[in-house]
């Protein structure tokens, strides 16, 4: 919960009863009990990214040895893959920040983390902040950036204060601002820039937009951001994690992050695990291990299905969970959340597909539109009164927001509705009708002649629904 | 999307500039988009967000085809030398069929009523696409009518949200009177006053911001009748056959 940006956690009905006294009271939330507020990182696998951490300025140091080039060759090396879903190459991206020519370049660390059920970057953020801002500094030696971003999600404003203080740190040991580290001509500096809390602004022509005051619409690629990005120049947008693992690279070399994980996805990967488990929390694994492995880490049951990198990711059900997340065959952002046979899929997609309409940017025709129309009818079958023509046309909206929306929020959306129909045709099939009912109920379009006539008896109504 | 069988051996015939489109060979100048050459070779591919002369949008998504068997707006995907472009396909009639009934069920469209019936674009590219019943549940939206302004009638109830006018405003008229706002279902047209009133704005009924309007939503005052129903501009061709794009490509505004 957010009040007036206070993070209220571990929502109880306990805590939410104390809470309403305290409303009652008029108790201004600065006095509010601190624990009230506390988030913790909750670690609980700590690998390669979560461990022992550089010291301020000692990845920036040898990135700065390996020269501009060398360290972005380093970065190709290590096959690095962005950790915010997309999976792109991270040294393309820097490449053709790098050749793109500009008056200035900016390197952007997108904290836009709004997939639900992840909160990996928040921990990182959080905890590993200096390691956040180097791989932002190593990004801006290797593309020859001047200016940095962090566009913060919103509803992580309580970490901007920390935040501040790490740049603040950070300047003072000469780690930002003029001439770093002694070298002359490398002049970088970071600012924060707090989002106000669309989904979309996690795409990074979105993100774009927004952080230039305009509204969070994704844009028209190519150009890519690296080629035409913030104000129009050459920017770099990676996701908190990737500039962790630059740091990371940067401190211990290519070849020891491709010691980990398998041939197309090279190194080590932070999972949130959430949901239907006795210890959820961050569990960190190179890339290439099992589902079944990590439900028996968090010490999960009867595990139904588990939704691997939020709702835009996919739904395995447990006929799938000898599957590994890499790149190879489950790519994921981070998300694991997991459902136990306790758990009905249908509500399951139905809330996902809440999720979509609302966050929908309103800006195409399929997902503006198709979000909706989905979420009517995914209401409708729940309410009993869908039909196979309704689950029909579920199919049928889902391929035309998959095929046809303008970026990844709708075609994610189309995506999710699709696999969960595929997946689990039962939960779908136990609350149709089997006989044709209408879109609309008749006798609920009569409820204002009957007010209008102040007659309710049982000849103004009728009954065609089940 | 399945490609035609057919279209490997005529791909073959294209020059060093052109892209085949259902198999027929379309030239492009350097920088176009598949889009604006289809056009200004005078062949159609429907569209309600693009207009010669501004910018590519890709909101409508109507003008979805599939290039090379992957599925792009043609209005933002560049032309290059031997695309393969499949526009006529049922796959593609059906959705785009089922995205003009998106549009039509989001807001209030009732064209017996609408002055603008017979020029509406989104009424006319419904006729192409052979569409005759919303097929989706009516969304039937509380929505505002802005007839404040003593030229100009701006009928939310009408409006697709597709941008142009927003563009036409900033990029032709030099003036910044509309803009994009809200999200999801709640995306609406924003008048630039201070009032949110189309009085208030700098706006004239000369501008082409009003007159690019596809729709019926941005409409002159006490001209809706003048040409009578029936000979209208889409009463006497289909949109399809209409050269007013490609006549523009050639002027820009």
């Amino acid at each position: 919960l957010i009040n007036h940006q206070r993070v209220v956690t571990k929502l109880t009905t306990e805590r939410i009863a104390q809470m309403a006294v305290l409303i009652e009271q008029a108790v201004p939330l600065e006095l509010w009990p601190s624990s009230w507020s506390a988030v913790n990182d909750n670690i609980q696998h700590a690998g390669a990214l979560l461990g022992t951490q550089p010291a301020p300025g000692v990845a920036l140091a040898a990135a700065m040895a390996r020269q501009p080039q060398g360290m972005l060759d380093e970065i190709k090396q290590a096959n690095l893959r962005g950790c915010g879903g997309a999976g792109y190459a991270t040294a393309s991206k820097w490449q053709l920040c790098r050749d793109t020519p500009g008056q200035a370049r900016y390197v952007v660390c997108n904290a836009d983390e709004g997939e639900p059920g992840t909160f990996k970057d928040r921990v990182l953020l959080a905890s590993f902040a200096d390691t956040v801002f180097e791989g932002m500094s190593i990004a801006a030696w290797a593309t020859g950036a001047q200016h940095g971003l962090l566009y913060l999600r919103g509803e992580y404003c309580f970490l901007l204060a920390p935040l501040q203080a790490v740049l603040q740190h950070r300047r003072q040991q000469g780690l930002l601002g003029k001439s770093i580290l002694g070298q002359p001509g490398f002049d970088f500096d970071i600012q924060i820039h707090v989002g106000a809390g669309a989904y979309v602004c996690g795409e990074e022509s979105a993100l774009i937009e927004s952080l230039q005051g305009r509204r969070g619409t994704p844009g028209i690629r190519p150009p890519y951001p690296a080629q035409r990005g913030y104000l129009g120049l050459p920017t770099v947008v990676n996701n908190v994690e990737t500039l962790c693992a630059v740091s990371h690279i940067a401190w211990r070399g290519a070849r020891w992050w491709t010691g980990m994980g398998t041939a197309q996805s090279s190194g080590s990967k932070i999972h949130s695990i959430s949901g239907d488990c006795a210890r959820p929390g961050l569990y960190e694994y190179a890339y290439g291990t099992s589902v079944q492995h990590m439900l028996l880490d968090c010490g999960a049951q009867c595990t139904q299905a588990v939704q691997i990198g939020g709702p835009s990711g996919v739904c395995v059900s447990a006929s799938e969970f000898a599957r590994s997340i890499c790149f190879e065959d489950l790519a994921s952002a981070g998300a694991f959340m997991v459902f136990d046979e306790s758990r009905d899929m249908f509500e399951v997609a139905r809330s996902f597909a809440q999720f979509f309409a609302h966050e929908s940017c309103g800006f195409c025709t399929p997902c503006r539109v198709g979000s909706e129309l989905v979420l009517r009818q995914l209401d409708k079958i729940q309410r009993g009164h869908g039909g196979n023509q309704d689950l029909a046309q579920l199919s049928q909206l889902g391929q035309i927001m998959q095929s046809s929306s303008h970026c990844g929020l709708g075609a994610s959306a189309g995506g999710m509705l699709q696999n969960s129909i595929s997946k689990f045709p039962l939960s779908y099939q136990r609350r149709l009708s089997r006989h044709f009912v209408p879109g609309f109920d008749l006798d609920a379009e009569l409820s204002q002649a009957r007010l209008a006539g102040a007659r309710h008896v049982a000849a103004t109504h009728l009954q065609t629904l089940p | 999307m399945k490609p035609l069988a057919n279209v490997t051996s005529e791909a073959s015939d294209t020059g060093p500039s052109s892209f085949t489109l259902d198999g027929q060979a379309i030239d492009f100048a350097a920088g176009e988009t598949i889009l604006q050459a289809v056009i200004r070779a005078g062949q159609y591919i429907a569209h309600l967000c693009w207009h010669p002369g501004y910018p590519a949008q890709g909101a409508c998504r109507l003008c979805t085809v599939s290039v090379d068997g992957r599925m792009a707006s043609a209005c933002t995907v560049q032309a290059q030398a031997g695309q393969m472009v499949q526009s006529r396909t049922d796959a593609l009639h059906s959705l785009r069929r089922s995205l003009l009934q998106m549009l039509f069920v989001e807001g209030n469209h009732f064209c017996p009523s609408c002055e603008k019936s017979g020029n509406c674009r989104l009424q006319a590219s419904a006729y192409e696409a052979g569409m005759t019943e919303p097929h989706f549940e009516e969304f039937y939206p509380q929505r505002r009518v802005d007839a404040s302004h003593p030229d100009i009638l701006l009928d939310h109830n009408r409006c697709i949200l597709c941008g142009l006018c927003v563009q036409a405003s900033q990029l032709f008229d030099n003036k910044d009177d509309f803009a994009m706002g809200g999200h999801g279902t709640q995306t609406n047209l924003l008048v630039n006053s201070i009032s949110g009133l189309l009085q208030d704005s700098s706006i004239a009924v000369t501008d082409h911001a009003m007159q690019i309007c596809p729709v019926g939503a941005l409409m002159a005052k006490r001209q809706g009748f003048l040409t009578p129903i029936g000979q209208r501009r889409y009463d006497l061709h289909p949109i399809s056959q209409d050269r007013e794009d490609s006549d523009e490509l050639r002027t820009p505004p």
